[in-house]
């Protein structure tokens, strides 16, 4: 067994740039479906609002795996469409961890102190000035955090991909070692150390937007 | 003793007819009348949970009162006519309506996300449309007036107390109220920095033209800057006068007990004041 075994690489490396864009794609998905329903969640109409929480309900309570043979597989049946494989992963992680996020977003909004809405109501703000500049501004400091968890998680998450015929960091590891089983060892080293690297470099950019949120506190 | 009641011949500012304010079954303000005149300083006392920061706050639209009406220059706040039916007032009305009334808060309310100068700036630029450079030069001239000019710069998180709420008296001050309140400004304070927000006010009570609703625990304060005092107790006004007829000659046993209870206390406060003095 060779653990640097360089050759085994260029494969691995197409992978995770499969990987890389599904994290993208879904994560700017993810992130618009959580602030939809996040503030569908906050509407005092109730048909908004539970229509927000069934969503919420139905994609926490399965699991993404579920939720992508059912986008790639049951639906395009049911329809009668076809969907790429890209796009159903993207859509099925994207709903996921939009419904994980709305939470966050729902329970930051809620969390900002009654005082800076009554301030803002006594300096004669519109509502929608009152939650654009006073409120989600705090609420968004306070989601980062939270943000930044989801965000390795559906990383993490986009590994069930191959599942669906992607060809993504994983697919290409377990097909490396259809190849060499000897190799096991270091295919999946180089694996954690791939996945590694990536969740590295999200946490650092999430950092990064964290301390821009945080001036002015602490 | 009457004469010393300002004579204001304006209409009232504001007037509460008949308002009554009830939360979870219970009532908070029993039919409260009440006139403020433009430019009157009323204070407001009497114990806790007798109604005073609910007065305040229905008129800032915070709340909304149960039964009865408040009008401000002459317009009703919480309601406004629709296809000839008296409805509750929505949004917009509330928006025209809240540009007269500005208030200060026990617990400041700053934004903590913003620097002290755009703290005050904000609202002119948002709400007031004032181009950034002239909102600017008139938070500074605020922040000057409350002492502050050195710290513009800063977070809320960087100012002490008395610091932060002078910021926020500036902040309500520069959208020019016509009725300015300010609810128990100095009792999240330490003692030594309700001095420095007290002078503050006292400055601003020079302007004549503002009207301003204090609800205090201050005595000596009340007594200084009020035209009027009032006194509320189970949510009704049980006493109101000048000065001089609240403190010198109290006529109801409700508030003649309240201002013993008062001077007790100050006299406690005075009495081990002298003694840690005395220790030094
Ligand atoms: N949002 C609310 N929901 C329920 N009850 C309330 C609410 N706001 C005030 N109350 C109750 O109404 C009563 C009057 O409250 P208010 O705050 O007006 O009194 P206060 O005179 O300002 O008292 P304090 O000196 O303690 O500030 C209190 O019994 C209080 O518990
Ligand atoms: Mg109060």
């Amino acid at each position: 067994m060779d653990l640097f075994s360089l050759e085994l690489l260029p494969p691995l490396l197409s992978g995770l740039k499969v990987t890389l864009l599904i994290t993208m794609y879904s994560t700017l998905v993810a992130l618009a479906l959580s602030f939809v329903a996040g503030f569908a969640r906050l509407s005092r109409f109730r048909v908004i609002s539970g229509t927000a929480a069934v969503y919420v309900e139905l994609f926490r309570g399965t699991s993404l795996l579920v939720q992508l043979f059912w986008m790639y597989f049951a639906l395009p049946i049911l329809l009668d469409i076809r969907i790429p494989a890209m796009t159903a992963a993207v859509i099925a992680i994207g709903l996921n961890y939009g419904a994980y996020g709305s939470e966050v977003v729902r329970s930051t909004i809620a969390a900002v102190p009654k005082g800076q809405v009554e301030a803002s109501i006594a300096l004669n703000f519109t509502p929608f000035q009152r939650m654009k500049n006073i409120i989600l501004p705090q609420a968004w400091a306070m989601m980062l955090p939270s943000f930044g968890n989801l965000q390795i998680e559906l990383l993490k998450g986009t590994s069930l991909v191959y599942l669906i015929t992607l060809t993504d960091l994983t697919y290409q590891g377990m097909m490396l070692r259809t190849y060499d089983i000897s190799q096991t060892t270091a295919i999946f080293t180089w694996i954690l150390i791939l996945y590694y690297a990536a969740a590295t470099l999200l946490t650092y950019v999430i950092r990064l937007a964290e301390r821009k949120a945080a001036v002015g506190r602490g | 003793m009457s004469q010393n009641i300002k004579n204001f011949s304006a209409e009232p500012i504001v007037r509460y007819r008949n308002v009554t304010k009830v939360f979870d079954q219970r009532v908070v303000l029993k039919r409260l009348d009440l006139d403020i005149m433009p430019g009157e300083k009323i204070a407001l006392i009497g114990p806790s949970g007798s109604g005073k920061t609910t007065i305040a706050r229905l008129l800032m639209t915070l709340e909304q009162p149960t039964s009865g009406t408040i009008e401000v220059n002459g317009e009703l706040l919480w309601h406004m006519q629709h296809k000839g039916k008296l409805i509750t007032a929505n949004e917009k009305h509330l928006h025209r309506m809240r540009s007269s009334i500005g208030m200060v808060f026990q617990h400041f309310n700053l934004f903590p996300h913003m620097t002290i100068l755009r703290n005050v700036m904000e609202a002119l630029v948002h709400v007031r449309k004032i181009p950034k450079p002239q909102a600017q030069q008139r938070a500074l001239e605020l922040l000057q007036q409350v002492g502050l000019q050195d710290h513009i710069k800063k977070y809320p998180a960087q100012l002490s107390g008395g610091q932060k709420q002078r910021v926020a008296i500036a902040r309500a001050l520069v959208m020019e109220p016509k009725i300015l309140l300010f609810d128990e400004v100095t009792s999240a304070l330490d003692p030594e920095l309700v001095g420095e927000v007290l002078d503050v006010i006292k400055g601003i009570a020079e302007k004549k033209d503002t009207a301003m609703l204090l609800i205090t625990h201050e005595m000596d304060f009340a007594r200084e800057i009020a035209d009027r005092i009032l006194f509320t107790d189970g949510g009704v006004i049980v006493e109101q006068g000048t000065p001089e007829q609240i403190f010198e000659n109290p006529q109801s046993p409700r508030l003649q007990a309240f201002l013993t209870r008062f001077l007790k206390e100050r006299q406690y406060g005075l009495a081990s004041e002298t003694a840690a003095a005395g220790a030094e």
